[in-house]
């Protein structure tokens, strides 16, 4: 579709080409990984739940920017995404939503539960609002050990008003905790918009009766995240506490795949797919600044479609975890200690 | 290509629906994101998306058919130029459904298989807690778990207590006592009044590979907190594929104190006893209490350490070692005897010893096994005890509908029907909140007389 290029779309000049060929890759990544996932979850392939992140792409990709190795992440179970965002592989995260054996949790997490020890991801959780205190749990003990690691611990506009946020809020100020609050704030939890739930709208705001300082972030423009991202984890690394980043953002496709989305108008979505879509925004500045030909990005988009398509034919190929695998993980190594039936 | 369009799976548990009505006509130009069509569940009409791009080149399912199944091709998408009849003679192959929807013979277990383990010839372990002849001290439970958990920091520097109290106020119950001054406040952290909170962070902290040990100040207050107990640390590492492990301790006084009332006076065992990916512990003496606390700290899992007021204060004898632990799924047995069986955990062993004080006045010589860990349970020295004595009888002082001794009854019936002379009977405390008055609340608790009756009920006495 042809865009007019909008007068305030510029890269500014400490952006380098790179970074935005990098955005522009990671956000597309995740786009049309989701689209997959969505096929996918129509040929009934994926089962249960699966909630997609279309919309949303530039809030990781422009928080992933912004960290450093070492540091955790955390999210609820929208969380596609944040695992390909973090650099887990396409192929374990599609083999973990068709329930098989080549998956991040053996299939046995599904598309809500997954995880990565190697890439600091701790999840992938069904619960709304449980990671926020897990995500604060996790900076405590950065901060006991006495490294500068962060966490980046996201959750939604429906998540806001549950009160283990508060209670985590009022901890994680109290003990100076490394970690950034993230509300991606889609505007909707699950059918039930923002104005539907709350009279204090601007959830940013609401840190500051625990003394945490925050701000509301265009969602929509990667450069504007990452910008935003920096300034917060500075905060925190330099042992200030917890920051809040309400970022503003949308989702394309329903809560879940068994959502019809009649709580909002087809033109609404439309309207900020055309106007506001993080994707496009990073192509124009592409285009416009020269950066990259169309030819190049056509490359990219190849390239992009080959790693989504070749993570969902190992997602179809990966065996489903043997029987025997119902029976394990239900506890670690276990001490020696007698006959015991220790899962009985 | 041309691609066929197949009916979509539109909820987790849809096996067909209805194409209400196509949105596009044959000849009409797709785009990726466009809506098609429309299509009924049985929950809601929901819009259907195309994935791909191409013309609507033939609609194969009109509108209104009702009972689609999914997977069924619906229209076919043809390239500029390209025939739909072409593509249907070639036939593509049609996309396959999810194995794990077909169920294979392999997929189910032999028939008549148990849930539980089928019984083996039960080899209890009898092999003693501390090397014979250990010198002995006396001590309060009290003393003893504040003991373990100071011995366990002394020992691992990633060990530390959270909670509310637990520091400068030295403790609800004093069971901290000291240990801040002697650990300082990054390893005795003292919580605000929120257990919801605490008990994630913990979770968090225990995920990121530190041992906290988080006190409640009582059980009653755990449940604010239950759903990170078991949806963020008990399943964690299951959903995880076996790489997020939870070493935590969750701690605190459970059940019955005295008189104070329904909601701070209820047995929490049976509960957590419940859920795979919990361990479950619940002593009864002071060196149990040692033993078990010091491993329940050294284990790699969420541990819930069920301790009791009443018992906090009780004095037993601990062995005087520098460093001793007690394994978990090893039940003790308190005391021999051959007519009767008798098991119980926590302070319900302090009933049932009483009663089998009395009883052997009686001449009717009772066994009295405490389990001391509820998950895992040693259901081996229950086995072995009842092939000798032919009779049960459990005691606990929580609530009779799913208890412990209800799991323990129907587990025996199963694997040792044989050997019983009498019906199980379970020694429970009532079906009742607790009540406040001093003689309702007595009434309302498990006695020993009780215990003692159902004795000579199933020895028939």
């Amino acid at each position: 579709m042809a865009r007019k290029p909008s007068p305030q779309m510029e890269a500014p000049s400490n952006i380098s080409k790179d970074e935005l060929l990098k955005y522009y890759r990671d956000m597309l990544l995740i786009r049309r990984f989701e689209e997959k996932a969505g096929q996918l979850y129509g040929m009934g392939l994926i089962g249960g739940f699966c909630h997609l992140y279309i919309g949303q792409e530039a809030v990781v990709v422009g928080l992933e920017a912004c960290a450093k190795d070492g540091d955790k992440r955390i999210t609820s179970y929208r969380d596609h995404g944040h695992m390909l965002a973090c650099g887990m592989e396409a192929r374990g995260v599609m083999a973990e939503l068709t329930g098989r054996e080549g998956g991040y949790s053996r299939g046995k997490g599904g598309s809500m539960h997954m995880f990565s020890r190697e890439k600091h991801f701790y999840g992938g959780h069904g619960i709304v609002a449980a990671q926020v205190p897990l995500g604060a749990g996790l900076a405590f003990a950065d901060k006991y050990l006495g490294n500068d690691n962060v966490t980046f611990t996201y959750f939604g506009d429906g998540a806001a008003n549950q009160g283990q946020v508060y209670e985590t809020y009022n901890m994680a100020e109290l003990w100076d905790l490394p970690v950034v609050f993230v509300i991606e704030n889609n505007q909707y939890a699950m059918g039930t918009s923002v104005k539907r739930s709350t009279k204090s709208t601007t959830f940013f705001g609401r840190g500051e009766a625990f003394g945490i300082p925050g701000e509301q972030v265009d969602g929509m423009d990667v450069l504007a995240v990452k910008a935003a991202g920096e300034k917060a984890v500075a905060h925190c690394r330099a042992g200030k506490g917890p920051y809040i980043l309400e970022i503003m953002t949308y989702r394309y496709r329903g809560h879940s795949m068994s959502d019809p989305a009649k709580y909002r108008t087809r033109e609404e979505v439309q309207k900020m797919r055309d106007e506001r879509d993080p994707i496009e925004n990073v192509r124009e500045l592409l285009l416009q600044g020269s950066h990259a030909s169309e030819e190049e990005l056509k490359a990219l988009d190849k390239e992009i479609k080959d790693i989504v398509n070749d993570s969902a034919e190992f997602a179809k190929e990966s065996p489903e975890p043997a029987l025997d695998q119902l029976w394990t993980d239900i506890y670690a190594d276990e001490l020696p200690q007698g006959s015991a039936e220790e899962n009985a | 290509m041309a691609t066929e369009i197949l009916m979509p799976a539109l909820s987790p548990t849809m096996e067909e629906g209805t194409l209400a009505k196509w949105l596009k006509k044959e000849g009409d130009e797709v785009k990726s994101g466009d809506i098609i069509a429309e299509i009924e569940t049985d929950k809601a009409t929901m819009e259907f998306e195309a994935v791909d791009e191409g013309i609507l080149g033939k609609i194969l399912i009109a509108e209104g058919t009702q009972g689609v199944a999914v997977n069924t091709p619906i229209a076919v998408l043809v390239e500029e130029g390209e025939s739909a009849d072409d593509v249907q003679a070639e036939k593509a192959p049609a996309q396959v459904a999810s194995p794990s929807t077909k169920e294979g013979p392999d997929d189910k277990g032999q028939p008549g298989e148990s849930a539980v383990e089928q019984v083996r010839t039960p080899e209890p372990d009898r092999s003693p807690d501390w090397p014979e002849g250990t010198k002995m001290k006396t001590m309060t439970v009290r003393e003893a778990l504040r003991e373990a958990m100071a011995e366990e920091m002394e020992r691992d520097e990633t060990v530390f207590l959270m909670g509310e109290e637990v520091g400068e106020y030295q403790g609800a119950y004093k069971i901290s006592q000291g240990l801040l001054d002697k650990f300082g406040p990054r390893r005795v952290v003292d919580t605000p009044i929120s257990e919801m909170g605490f008990a994630g962070i913990g979770t968090g902290a225990a995920l990121a590979g530190l041992r906290p040990i988080v006190e409640f100040m009582t059980f009653n207050f755990a449940m604010q907190g239950i759903d990170h107990i078991i949806n963020s640390a008990a399943k964690t590492l299951y959903m995880s594929g076996g790489q997020m492990g939870c070493p935590i301790v969750f701690r605190g006084p459970n059940g019955a104190a005295a008189r104070v009332g329904a909601q701070h006076s209820q047995d929490y065992s049976a509960w957590y006893s419940a859920i795979p990916g919990l361990k479950v512990v619940m002593p009864y003496s002071a060196a149990d209490a040692k033993g078990l606390m010091k491993q329940a700290i050294r284990d790699p899992n969420p541990v819930i350490f069920l301790e009791n007021e009443i018992l906090y204060g009780r004095s037993f004898e601990v062995p005087d070692l520098e460093d001793f632990t007690i394994p978990f799924g090893k039940a003790r047995i308190a005391r021999s005897g051959s007519d009767v069986t008798i098991v119980s955990f926590g302070i319900g062993m302090a009933h049932a010893l009483e009663a089998a004080d009395k009883l052997a006045g009686e001449g009717i010589e009772a066994e009295v096994i405490d389990l001391r860990t509820l998950r895992p349970l040693d259901y081996d020295s229950i086995l072995a005890s009842v092939k000798k004595t032919n009779r049960l009888v459990t005691v606990e002082e929580g609530f009779p509908v799913g208890s412990i001794g209800n799991h323990i009854s129907a587990w025996v019936m199963e694997n040792a029907f044989d050997y019983l002379d009498a019906p199980v009977i379970n020694c429970t405390g009532k079906d009742v909140p607790m009540p406040y008055a001093a003689n309702l609340e007595k009434h309302a608790l498990i006695t020993p007389d009780e215990v003692v009756e159902a004795v000579k009920k199933v020895t028939y006495k």
